[in-house]
This record gives C-alpha cells, structure tokens and sequence, in this order.
C-alpha cells in the first residue's frame, strides 16, 4: 500500500512534466489554430539551453529562468518569422511546417552537440530524499510538484487577472471583435507562441535530472503531450493540467506492476478517454479557460 | 467624415458589393436598407478591412484607411458593432466592456468607463457579472453598443441592431441614436426596418445587388412608397 502511494507521488512529479509541457502545446492551440509538431523540439532545445547555461554558470537558478526566456525567444522567431505568413491558410500548412522545423532542430542539435546525451546530476541544492509518511520520496520530484503549482497560479493569475490575459482569453474565443476592438492580435500571438515554447523549453530543462539531455527527447514528450491535450480537451488549460497529472500517474502505477506496459498504458488511457468523451474531458470547441 | 469611393468585395468569385460610392458627413446618420443578401453587412465588412477581396477607397477624416491593419481603424475614431452581435463567450459582462478599452493607448478608467455604459444602458448594471452570452438578445445589443462607444469613436458603423430585439428595448436604443446626432456621433445604420431607419437618418440609400439603386435624403425615401416596397421589404 505505501508503495503505491510513493508511486503515486512519483505519478503527480512526473504528471508535472505533462503538465507543463501540455499547457503549452494547448495554450498554442486555443489560441493560435496551430498544432505545434515542434513542441517537443523545443523541449529538447530547452533541455540544452539549460546544461549549457548552468556549465557556464554553475548557477542552476539562473538557469532555471535563462531556459524559458532563451527557449521562448527562439519560439517568438519562429512565429514571426515562418508561422505568421501561414495564418488564414489551411491548419496543416503550420503542422507540415513545424514538424519539418522539429527535424531541423534535431539535426542542428546533433551537429553541435554531439549523438550521445549529456547527463546532468540533480543540482545540489535539490538532492536527497524526504518522508512523506509514506515512504521516502526524492526531494527534486516535490520540488517539481511545487514549482508546477507555482507556474499554475501565475498563469492562472496571468490570464483572469490582467488585461493582457484578457486579450488572450477574448482572442482564443474570436479573434475577429478582438482586432475591431483595436487590438493588434498578432502582437498577442507572437506573445503566446513564445510562452507557450518557453515553457516546454523549461519542462526540457526540469527533466534533464531524470533522463539525460539528448538529441532525441522530446520525440516520446511531443506524443505524451498530444495524449494530455487530447484527454484533457484541446485548449482547455484546466484539462492539459487534470490529464497531464493523470498520464503522470497512469505511467507510473502501470510501472509498478507491468513496467512493459508503462508507455501503452497512456495511449490506452487516451482511446478509453476518446470513445467515452470525444472532445475530451474538459474540451470545448475553440475553447480556453 | 467617411467617403467610399468605388467599393468592391468579393467571395470567392462572386462579387457582392459592386463599385459603391456614399459620403458620410459629421454628425449625419447614414441609413442603408435593401433586401437580404443585397451586400450591406459586406459592405461594413469592407469598410472595417475584414473581407479579404476588395478594391476601392475608405477615406476616414481625409486618410485612405483601406490598407491599415484592422485594429487601427478603433485608434482612429471608427467603431462597429457587427450584425450577431459578437458578445465574447466565457467573459462576463464587465470583461466584455473592459475589451472595448483595453487595446487603447490612452488607458481608460475602468470604473468610470463602466459607469458611463450602466448609465446609458440600466439594464446592464445588475449584470455585470453575468456572462456575456447569457443576455437576452437587446441586451447583448446593448452590450455591443456599449462596448463600442467606449473608445468614444466619432463614427459608429451599427448592423441591424434592432433584429429580434423587443419593441421597447428597440424604443430605447433608437432613442439613444437621437442623442447621438445631438452629440455629433456620425452614424452608418444598416436595417430592415425602414420606418424605423428614416426616423433617425438624415440620409438614405438603397442596395441592391451589391448597388446603390437610390440614394437620397431621408424624407425623399419616406415619401417613395414604391421604392419602400419594391426594394425593402424582406
Ligand atoms: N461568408 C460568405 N461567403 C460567401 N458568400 C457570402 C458570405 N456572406 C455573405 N455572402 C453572400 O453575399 C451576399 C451579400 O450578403 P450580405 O452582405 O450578408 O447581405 P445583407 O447584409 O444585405 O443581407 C449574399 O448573396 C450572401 O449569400
Ligand atoms: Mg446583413
């Protein structure tokens, strides 16, 4: 029984990681029409940014907010640059086009760094383990879980509180009375893309500790993130997080006792979730919040 | 005020709005009646930059706006409330009036402005906190006028705004019009009802087909019940 609590703990630590890198992929989709191929491309890049910065550094707190804003910034190039002519035309154009720029990444990343991955100890500050009554749990997963709740609150914040977060929610609903309202809604996309590719370059970095840094990382997150999104309902945030807590236990209980099926368990998950609730289990049409 | 020269708009290949030409002056209310499917929402659209397909000139206070990206019109004085109204889902009804003045670059006062649209608009003070959408139709008609007057444009582009609305929440609007000519607010008023329109404009035109066919003043078209009824009615 206390095994299977602390494993439930691990399953919310590592539904942490979905979550964050959910709530991007969705926050993209609600908002912008786009289904970003290139999510977990940006994951990986961000798991670099992050090893890189904190050898420079040996500053992993730093490096905790270069990712986002470095990551972030690539995202707000690439929307500017290679999405936005693409907007108006049909939704596949963008997927076509982000998934061939996910192989570029890739590549880029090889040739720079290398084929094998770059492992990366725990920062100092996070090692060791602490009870949780039930057992002993790492104190890197907690602190997973609690910076997870953290993003959370600002984003919540973030989007009901301020104007900004208004324009976003107007704008995923119609974006078309958002532009006669005077609003420059591209401004507000470039904006999104950047967050929403900042932080799956975040979750890259956060989950350097558990796997190492390598070229191909982000390929099984891009699948587990598309899972959240679809069993939470795409671009409803509040489902990216419900589900991605919900992969993250699902993995980890089928770990426990069937660890072959522990990367099915998700999709299964998702074809159960599919045949009962197609929109998924928050999803609206076009819908945020 | 407004000068439309030549206007043309196309949906694919079927060309709705076919070379249209009106001025607006300041302070004067613009009716523009014709049938359904004559290509006077089409022609607001135009105007307002949001038909892909068009050619022509808009000329706001003497600048051709036809090429300016679609937010710049609000930052210019140019308002429109579309014919379904377009009251956001998910947002309350405050939310939705806080939309109309956060895109500007003079930040207004959110209490005041809110206050400004209850007092001209009662029936939204008990539901502010409501969602937009849950409104009876004259109500979320309202909260579209309200929402645009917030940037106190100098022109307001209005389609059909009395369309499934009651008799007496579309007295009170069109009273509200009548204050507006006193004010100086140029209007461009698209409607069904006729008798209605030519209460409040000063002048009239007909579409048809995506032409002007009459193009008068108010009291011409009022005294042209042949043109009413051959024209206007639905
Ligand atoms: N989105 C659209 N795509 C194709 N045709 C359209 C579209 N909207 C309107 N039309 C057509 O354009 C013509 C003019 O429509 P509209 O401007 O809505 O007329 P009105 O507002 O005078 O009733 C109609 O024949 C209508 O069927
Ligand atoms: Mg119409």
């Amino acid at each position: 029984m206390d095994l299977l609590l602390t494993q439930l703990a691990t399953g919310l630590a590592l539904g942490s990681i979905y979550v964050i890198v959910g709530l991007g992929l969705s926050l993209i989709f609600g908002m912008l029409h786009v289904v970003n191929f290139a999510h977990g491309a940006f994951f990986m890049v961000g798991g670099y940014v992050g090893v890189f910065v904190f050898a420079k550094t040996g500053n992993f707190w730093f490096s905790l907010v270069a990712v986002p804003l470095v990551v972030g910034v690539i995202g707000m190039a690439v929307e500017r640059v290679l999405i936005r002519p693409l907007y108006g035309r049909n939704i596949d154009d963008p997927l076509l086009l982000t998934f061939g720029l996910s192989y570029i990444f890739v590549e880029v990343i090889r040739i720079t760094f290398g084929l094998e991955g770059i492992p990366f100890g725990t920062p100092r500050e996070l090692r060791g383990a602490v009870d949780i009554g039930v057992g002993f749990i790492p104190l890197y997963r907690i602190f997973l879980v609690a910076l997870t709740a953290a993003i959370l609150i600002a984003l919540w914040l973030f989007l009901e509180k301020t104007s900004y977060g208004l324009i976003v929610r107007a704008g995923a609903r119609d974006p078309e009375i958002v532009r006669v309202l005077g609003i420059d809604i591209s401004r507000v996309w470039l904006f999104v893309f950047g967050l929403g590719t900042g932080i799956a370059g975040l979750a890259g970095f956060l989950s350097a500790p558990i796997q190492s840094v390598n070229p191909d990382m982000g390929v099984p997150v891009l699948a587990e993130a598309f899972v959240v999104t679809v069993v939470g309902g795409m671009g409803s945030l509040v489902g990216s997080v419900v589900a991605g807590l919900l992969v993250g236990v699902v993995v980890s209980i089928t770990s426990l006792f069937a660890p072959d099926m522990a990367r099915v368990s998700i999709f299964i998950l998702m074809a159960v979730v599919l045949l009962v609730r197609p929109q998924g289990l928050f999803g609206r049409k076009g819908a945020m919040g | 005020m407004l000068s439309l020269k030549d206007i043309n708009a196309w949906y694919g290949l079927s060309h709705v709005v076919q070379g249209i030409s009106l001025d607006v002056r300041p302070g004067e209310v613009a009716a523009i009646l014709g049938r359904n499917g004559a290509g006077k929402t089409t022609l607001l659209r135009t105007i307002m930059g949001l038909i892909d397909r068009r050619s022509g000139i808009v000329e706001f206070d003497g600048t051709d706006i036809m090429q300016m990206p679609i937010h710049e019109r609000y930052h210019r004085g140019l308002a429109y409330v579309p014919e379904d109204r377009r009251i956001v889902p998910g947002l309350s009804v405050r939310e939705n009036l806080r939309l109309g003045f956060v895109g500007l670059r003079a930040k207004a006062e959110e209490e005041a402005v809110i206050a400004e649209a209850c007092e001209t608009f009662p029936r939204l003070r008990q539901r502010l906190d409501q969602e937009g959408v849950t409104l009876s139709g004259g109500e979320q008609q309202m909260l579209a006028i309200a929402r645009a007057l917030v940037a106190k444009p100098r022109m307001i582009l209005l389609d059909e705004p009395s369309e499934g609305i009651m008799p007496v929440l579309i007295d009170e609007m069109y009273e509200l019009f009548k204050r507006w000519k006193q004010q100086g607010l140029s209007v461009i008023l698209v409607e069904q009802d006729v008798e209605r329109a030519l209460e409040v404009a000063d002048r009239a035109y007909i579409v048809d087909q995506g032409r002007i066919i009459f193009a008068g003043t108010a009291k011409m078209l009022l005294n042209d019940r042949e043109m009413q009824e051959r024209y206007c009615s639905v």
